[in-house]
């Protein structure tokens, strides 16, 4: 699980990109706090051929990345 | 794969639409938007500098950070968070401005220099590139200003509410303020005109996430043209009008409050791009960010405000180019003064940038330079 939160752009999507690179499970989970860092992730994921699927929890995000 | 946001494209065409209809209406050339120019007009009507031809309180800084804070809240985005080494980023917002004014212009200006043909801001752009490439360098070796915390929602709407403070005290005691009666801060559009302008931009911005540094630095880290295609959107509008409204001009001397003094352009703007990628936002970015409830970004603002007025009050700030009164071309740029208050700039970003790496990171680097 990467914590994401409270970073700002582009903090996020390189801990993702970080994790991508080096994950072989194809299923990577990030919590961030903001909605802008869930879409860059989302934009991210898609681009790298990732699905992503958001949960809001409080203004919380858990987000599951799938290959 | 969606790498261009229809909604990015969008605003970065009313972006440059607004900067051509605020131009039109009354703003300097090429100036419909120029955030470092706009907060040092602000530092001066409130008379934290003396610089009399730069003096307006002016209506779009108010507007953007309202129309951010409008859009952030109607849409539950609003929150409110700060702690993200906060006095760290007070400095690099006092020398990004201290850039931005050596250069004449933040980076939104930039591209609507170069959308009215003004050749220096090539090299401007130049400089920012490189600047942002530099930023990347660190951010690549894991340079962060760490995390920010939730804050209480006062915590989070200071700018917001020093924006309606500034708001209220112009329209009920105007006289309060300096305001210039020549110059640059004495070319504006009508003042509601451009004020229900920029909230419309404000609200644009901050639903697109539109950042002028972000284009290239996410181009660069994770080829996305996402954030690039808002601040292509913004240079083709610009353009287009500009050559619609034949105030295109291409090249090097005499342009609206520019120079043509290429080496402290380009120096300039370095430091701009530097420093707003270690910030992870340009100064528009920085608004409207605030205008979110982003503490760290409003104590960015107020060091881009210090970062004016020492900039006015040490003349370290740009001067445009002119004509002597034999009709000679007297190229501007900047002072001795100046120079060195870029240098020093670039002095505190290499340690800023260095200090808040992890800690191998630094060894590796510092090893690398005595080999």
């Amino acid at each position: 699980m990467i914590d994401a939160r409270g970073y700002s752009c582009p903090i996020p999507v390189m801990m993702v990109k970080k994790e991508l690179e080096s994950n072989q499970s194809g299923v990577i989970e990030v919590m961030v706090d903001s909605r802008c860092s869930r879409d860059n992730i989302e934009i991210f994921a898609k681009s790298r051929g990732y699905n992503m699927e958001a949960v809001e929890d409080n203004g919380e995000y858990r987000l599951t990345l799938r290959k | 794969m969606k790498k261009v946001s229809l909604l990015v494209v969008i605003s970065g065409v009313v972006v440059g639409l607004a900067a051509l209809a605020l131009t039109y209406l009354g703003n300097p050339a090429n100036m419909g938007f120029c955030i470092a120019c706009f907060l040092r007009d602000i530092t001066g009507s409130v008379g934290m500098h003396a610089a009399a031809k730069t003096q307006y309180m002016r209506p779009e800084i108010i507007g953007l950070v309202l129309g951010a804070f409008i859009a952030a809240v109607a849409t539950g985005e609003f929150k409110a968070k700060a702690g993200s080494s906060p006095a760290t980023r007070f400095v690099l917002g006092a020398f990004v401005m201290i850039g931005a004014l050596a250069f004449l212009g933040c980076p939104l200006r930039m591209v609507l220099r170069l959308g009215g043909g003004d050749a220096n801001a090539l090299v401007g752009l130049i400089g920012f590139i490189v600047g942002v490439l530099i930023g990347v360098f660190f951010l690549k070796r894991g340079f962060s200003l760490k995390r920010a915390y939730a804050a209480s929602v006062h915590e989070g709407s200071v700018l917001p509410l020093v924006s309606v403070g500034l708001l209220l005290l112009f329209i009920l005691v105007p006289t309060l303020f300096k305001l210039s009666t020549e110059g640059p801060g004495s070319q504006h559009a009508p003042f509601f005109i451009a004020l229900l302008i920029a909230l419309v931009v404000g609200i644009l911005a901050q639903k697109s996430r539109l950042c002028m540094v972000g284009g290239i630095r996410d181009l660069v880290l994770f080829k996305s043209f996402h954030l690039l295609s808002g601040f292509i959107a913004i240079l083709i509008t610009v353009a287009i009008g500009n050559l619609i409204l034949h105030k295109f001009t291409w090249g090097f001397a005499l342009q609206p409050i520019a120079h043509s003094d290429h080496l402290w352009n380009l120096l300039g703007m370095v430091l701009v791009g530097w420093g707003s990628v270690l910030l992870g936002g340009c100064p528009l970015r920085q608004l409207i960010l605030a205008g979110e409830g982003n503490g760290d970004s409003a104590v960015t603002v107020f060091g881009m405000i210090i970062g004016a007025a020492l900039a006015h009050n040490f003349g370290l700030a740009g001067s445009a180019d002119s004509l002597n009164e034999a009709g000679e071309l007297v190229v501007g740029g900047i002072s001795n003064a100046g120079k060195i208050g870029l240098l020093i700039g670039f002095v505190v970003f290499i340690i800023i940038s260095l200090v808040n790496l992890p800690k191998k990171q630094q060894a590796s680097i510092a090893d690398k330079e005595a080999a």
